[in-house]
Order: C-alpha cells, then sequence, then structure tokens
C-alpha cells in the first residue's frame, strides 16, 4: 500500500509571535469594539480567535461623554465614548474570570491622566492572574502637562512608555496615534523606550456638523473615525513603520474581511485587529480566520509568516 | 439568546408615503422574540450604510419576523428598497421586554411608537387602553389593528385630521382626572418621541407627588444612536438615576439602551 496523503498536513500554519505571545492566528479583537470578551461569547467561539482585546481601562472608573456619542459616516462611523469603563479594580474582580477559562491570550488595553496613572494600572494588571499582555492606550491628554496628548508628542510619549516599560514585565503593547506628521518616527520611540510590540493606527479625529443646528453632531464635538473609511490610511501607515521598527506590528483600521487583513500583513502587521466590523458582524473574525487560512491554500503558502511584509516595491 | 442570522425578505410593503412593513423569513433557527425587543437589520449591501440599525419587532409568526418602520434617513430608506428575495443580516432579539401586565393596562404610543406597543397588545388582547397619538391621520399608523385589540382606545392628531385635535398626553391627563383617586392605578407602558415621554414624566411625577394617589407603574422604550445593539459600543447609553454612582458627586450613572433597555422604569430616567 502506497502512502495515501494525508490531508492535515496541507493546513497552513496560521499561528503568529508577537513580543513572546503564540497566537494560533493573526486575528485579534480592537480594543472597545469586542467588550470584555463576554458580550460576544454567545456569538462566537471566543477559543478560535488570536487574541482578545479588552475595551480600555483606567485605574477609576469612567463615565464617559454625553450624547450622542457615535454618528455614522460615508464607510464609517465616528466615536467619542470618553472612555466610558468599570475600572481596573472591578474588571479583575468580575470580568477576568470569565476570560481565564479561554485557552488564547488575554490582552488588556488600559490608559492614564497621568504617568503616575498609566504605571499603577500597568502594576495592578501586572499582578492579575490571566492578563497576559497590555497594550498601552497613548491617545489621551496629559493633564499633568496641560492636557497634551500622549501619543502625539515624542516627548511626552518617550515618558509614558519608558515609565510603563520599568512597572511590568508584561509584553507591552503601544498603540500608535494617527492624528501625528510622522507616525514612523512615534513608533520609533515607542521601540527605543523598550515597547515589544506595536498597534496602529488609533481612530482618526473628525467632526460632523449638524447643518439645520449648525452645531457638531456629536455631544463632545470631535470624535475618532473608524471603520474601512480610514483603511487605505492605516495600511499606509502600517508599511511606514515596518520600515523602521524592528519589533512587531498589530495592523488595524476598517478590516471587514480576509482580504483587508491580507493587505495590512503584507504591507507588514505580524496580526491584526478587528474593530469597528465586530458590530456589524459578530462572527467577522471567524470569517477573517477561515478566509486567511483559504487564501493561504488557493495561492500555495504553507505558511501566514510567509507572505508577512511581503510587499513589493517597484 | 440573541442570534446573528440571515433573513429572506418576503415582501416589503408600502403602506403610505412614510411608512412601510417588512416581513422577513429566517433561514435558520432564531428564538422568540418578547414584546419590546429588537433587531439590528442589515439595511444595505455596501459599506454605506454601514451599521446596522435597531428596529423593534413589530410582528412574530412562525416563521417570520415583521418590522414597521417609518421612512427618516440613510438606514431606512436603504431598508425601503429591499425586494422580495434579497437576503440581509440580522441580530437578535436584543435587549429586554415590557413586563407582564397584570390586568388592564394603558399603552401610550406617539406615532411610529405603535411599532413597539402592538406586540404587548396582541399578546394581552383587549386589556390596553391605548392612547395613540400623531401629527395627522396618515401617520396614526396601524390605528385600525391597534383599536381592534384595545379595550378602549383615545386618538389624537396635531391637525384633527382624525380624532381629537392635540396632545395625547393632555387625553392622558384627562382620563387619569376623570378616575376617582383612590383607583387602583393602571401599569402604563409608553413608546414615542422624547417630548412625549417627557410630558408623560411631568404627569407622573406629579401624581406621585400627590399622596393620596397610588403609584404609577410606567416603563418606557427608549430610543439611542446605537453602533452595536449588543452591548459593547457604549454609543446608546442614558442616564440612570443610581446610588451607586461612578462619580460621587452625581446621583445617576450610564445604561445601555441596547443592553438594559430599551425597556427602562419611568421614574429612573433622568429626564433633561
Amino acid at each position: 500500500m502506497g502512502i495515501t496523503p494525508n490531508s492535515e498536513l496541507r493546513i497552513p500554519n496560521l499561528s503568529v509571535d508577537i513580543a513572546g505571545l503564540k497566537l494560533k492566528n493573526p486575528v485579534m479583537t480592537a480594543s472597545g469594539t469586542f467588550g470584555y470578551g463576554e458580550e460576544y461569547s454567545e456569538f462566537l467561539d471566543l477559543n478560535r480567535l488570536g487574541a482578545i482585546v479588552v475595551k480600555g481601562l483606567s485605574i477609576t472608573p469612567r463615565q464617559g461623554n454625553p450624547t450622542p456619542r457615535i454618528v455614522e459616516t460615508p464607510a464609517g462611523m465616528l466615536n467619542a465614548i470618553g472612555l466610558q469603563n468599570i475600572g481596573v479594580n472591578v474588571f479583575i474582580r468580575d470580568k477576568l474570570p470569565f476570560l481565564r477559562q479561554f485557552d488564547i491570550p488575554v490582552i488588556v488595553n488600559f490608559f492614564g491622566d497621568s504617568i503616575d496613572e498609566y504605571i499603577h494600572a500597568a502594576e495592578m494588571l501586572s499582578n492579575a492572574e490571566g492578563v497576559h499582555a497590555l497594550e498601552m492606550n497613548i491617545s489621551c491628554p496629559n493633564k499633568q502637562a496641560g492636557w497634551i496628548v500622549f501619543g502625539t508628542d515624542p516627548k511626552t510619549m518617550e515618558q509614558v512608555v519608558t515609565a510603563v516599560r520599568k512597572a511590568t514585565r508584561l509584553p507591552l503593547i503601544v498603540k500608535l496615534s494617527p492624528n501625528v506628521t510622522d507616525i514612523g518616527l512615534m513608533a520609533k520611540i515607542a521601540e527605543n523606550a523598550g515597547a515589544d510590540a506595536v498597534s496602529l493606527i488609533n481612530t482618526i479625529t473628525g467632526m460632523v456638523v449638524d447643518v439645520k443646528k449648525q452645531r457638531p453632531v456629536l455631544a463632545n464635538n470631535t470624535g475618532g473615525l473608524s471603520g474601512p473609511a480610514v483603511r487605505p490610511i492605516a495600511v499606509r501607515m502600517v508599511w511606514e513603520v515596518y520600515k523602521v521598527v524592528k519589533i512587531p506590528i498589530i495592523g488595524m483600521g476598517g478590516i471587514i474581511n480576509a482580504n483587508d487583513a491580507l493587505e495590512f500583513l503584507i504591507a507588514g502587521a505580524r496580526a491584526v485587529a478587528v474593530g469597528t466590523a465586530n458590530f456589524i458582524n459578530p462572527n467577522v473574525t471567524i470569517e477573517i480566520i477561515e478566509g486567511l487560512e483559504k487564501f493561504l491554500i488557493d495561492e500555495g503558502f504553507s505558511d501566514i509568516n510567509e507572505i508577512i511584509g511581503s510587499l513589493k516595491i517597484s | 439568546m440573541s442570534k446573528y442570522f440571515k433573513a429572506k425578505t418576503v415582501d416589503n410593503i408600502s403602506l403610505n408615503k412614510h411608512f412601510r412593513l417588512l416581513n422577513l423569513s429566517p433561514l435558520s433557527d432564531i428564538d422568540i422574540p418578547q414584546p419590546g425587543q429588537f433587531y439590528m437589520l442589515q439595511t444595505g449591501d455596501t459599506c454605506d450604510p454601514l451599521l446596522k440599525r435597531p428596529f423593534s419587532i413589530f410582528r412574530h409568526e412562525e416563521n417570520s419576523l415583521s418590522f414597521l418602520y417609518r421612512i427618516r434617513g440613510k438606514g431606512t430608506l436603504s431598508l425601503s428598497r429591499l425586494k422580495s428575495g434579497d437576503i440581509i443580516n440580522a441580530i437578535g432579539p436584543l435587549g429586554n421586554s415590557y413586563p407582564v401586565p397584570d390586568g388592564d393596562f394603558i399603552a401610550l404610543a406617539g406615532g411610529i411608537g405603535i411599532a413597539s406597543l402592538l406586540p404587548l397588545m396582541r399578546k394581552f388582547k383587549e386589556r390596553a387602553y391605548l392612547f395613540y397619538g400623531a401629527r395627522s391621520k396618515e401617520e396614526l399608523v396601524m390605528m385600525d389593528e391597534a383599536k381592534a385589540v384595545s379595550k378602549e382606545s383615545f386618538i389624537t392628531t396635531d391637525d384633527g385630521s382624525e380624532g381629537k385635535k392635540g396632545l395625547i398626553t393632555d387625553s392622558l391627563m384627562k382620563f387619569f382626572n376623570s378616575l376617582p383617586i383612590t383607583h387602583h392605578p393602571l401599569p402604563l407602558y409608553a413608546c414615542g418621541p422624547t417630548p412625549m415621554l417627557r410630558e408623560l414624566y411631568r404627569i407622573i411625577k406629579s401624581k406621585i407627588q400627590n399622596p393620596k394617589s397610588q403609584i404609577i407603574e410606567c416603563y418606557v422604550s427608549m430610543e439611542e444612536y446605537m453602533a452595536c445593539g449588543v452591548g459593547v459600543c457604549l454609543g446608546c447609553v442614558v442616564k440612570v438615576r443610581s446610588q451607586e454612582p461612578v462619580d460621587s458627586s452625581q446621583k445617576w450613572i450610564y445604561k445601555r439602551v441596547c443592553k438594559e433597555g430599551p425597556v427602562f422604569d419611568i421614574k429612573d430616567i433622568i429626564w433633561e
């Protein structure tokens, strides 16, 4: 009898390594679009995800902004939720036990109003069982330094990343703001300050005007733009960052299908995060994972790592 | 349990220039919706509109879901273009539902608000005192069915083209005043525009403040912009009174219309 080909051997490898984390596949959820995991667990098997990134947390709970907080825009949406969250303590007590039952890395997004708050949150989360990595949201203002946004000022960003690096041994991901002139420079600063990975892009600041009232639609006046509308900007920024840093990149911005995810991977992202698309299709992450696998099979790749950063520039 | 499912458009009937009735046939098993619950419906097949829109369940029958809607913006305009046979994605049933009334009850509907209340009135046939107001006769959508399942009905229009001319909350006030103050109060269920609900709150509050009158149970279905419908985007929050506020200088917290709502006790909402 001859050797029968084992069909399992032909299933391509989808797993990737990010900052010491081993992901089953490169698809994770974007912070703020997937709650604390529980909300979507009735729609999909969380164990199939590459990783889960939970809603951003601060040391103390936050009420968030007044409404309207969201408005739809062509192929996108603006949000100004105002970082409403339950706080680090309640998260550890009430939400983390649920997440511990899954066999996937839990990445916790966090932020602060000051460097001290960042340090404090990072320390508490690092001591909690079941947190596998931290993602720093640096797109918020520093109240100790004249409300300069941490992530748009190179010096402030360097200070806060350096401080958090000393406060945690967990893999540290810095989530970059696109509201800067040179995102490559910001990524480089994060890398030099000790980040294990960068994720990009956070939302792009925008505004929608109600012409009859001559007022902004959002109570906060401005909000962060997400959805397919931002995708080409995000892909371009991932490519720019890929050229200047050695640490892994998590790419995000308007991904709604496997083809979109592939654009990011080819441009240099080692993993991708899906955000706004979860709202439209709770099962979208699973469909993207299946779509990636199909692409690799159809195109004759045996490992997803073969296509990461494979962009050909003439 | 809510589900993400595909559904086939059976028909999408134009009732008049404002209103349509969309009948969907789910392509997989779905859970039975309760009166007051809603679905997130895909309204188009491009990225614009991008997000699903929330719609109250209007009627549920075996393997069929009906939604009554008014063409108001991009989403509902896009929904109005669905043709028989078109397939859309939906999520639901979502949110809480109207608490079950013990006996007779009052249903207060403003315009398209009738869509959310009719399932309750149908389920508890001839137990509702219906108060239904709209701008004009043609905006009193589904009035005949609503009257037919009610015990008694009171109709108003702003222009007097049907029923009494005036506000439906004025009719409700008169009804309250016609009852002896010791009359056992009927639970009240309301859905409609915010000015109507605010006026209802004023009426309820004045009754509460009268020591002789009994407490009225009053439930309102709230509306807010929402992106996800399942509690994660935190777009659809309303201010609700709380003993354990996030900020100790306040006496309220934000609750999600999609998850803790859409039905709230009117006394819990902070009406601004």
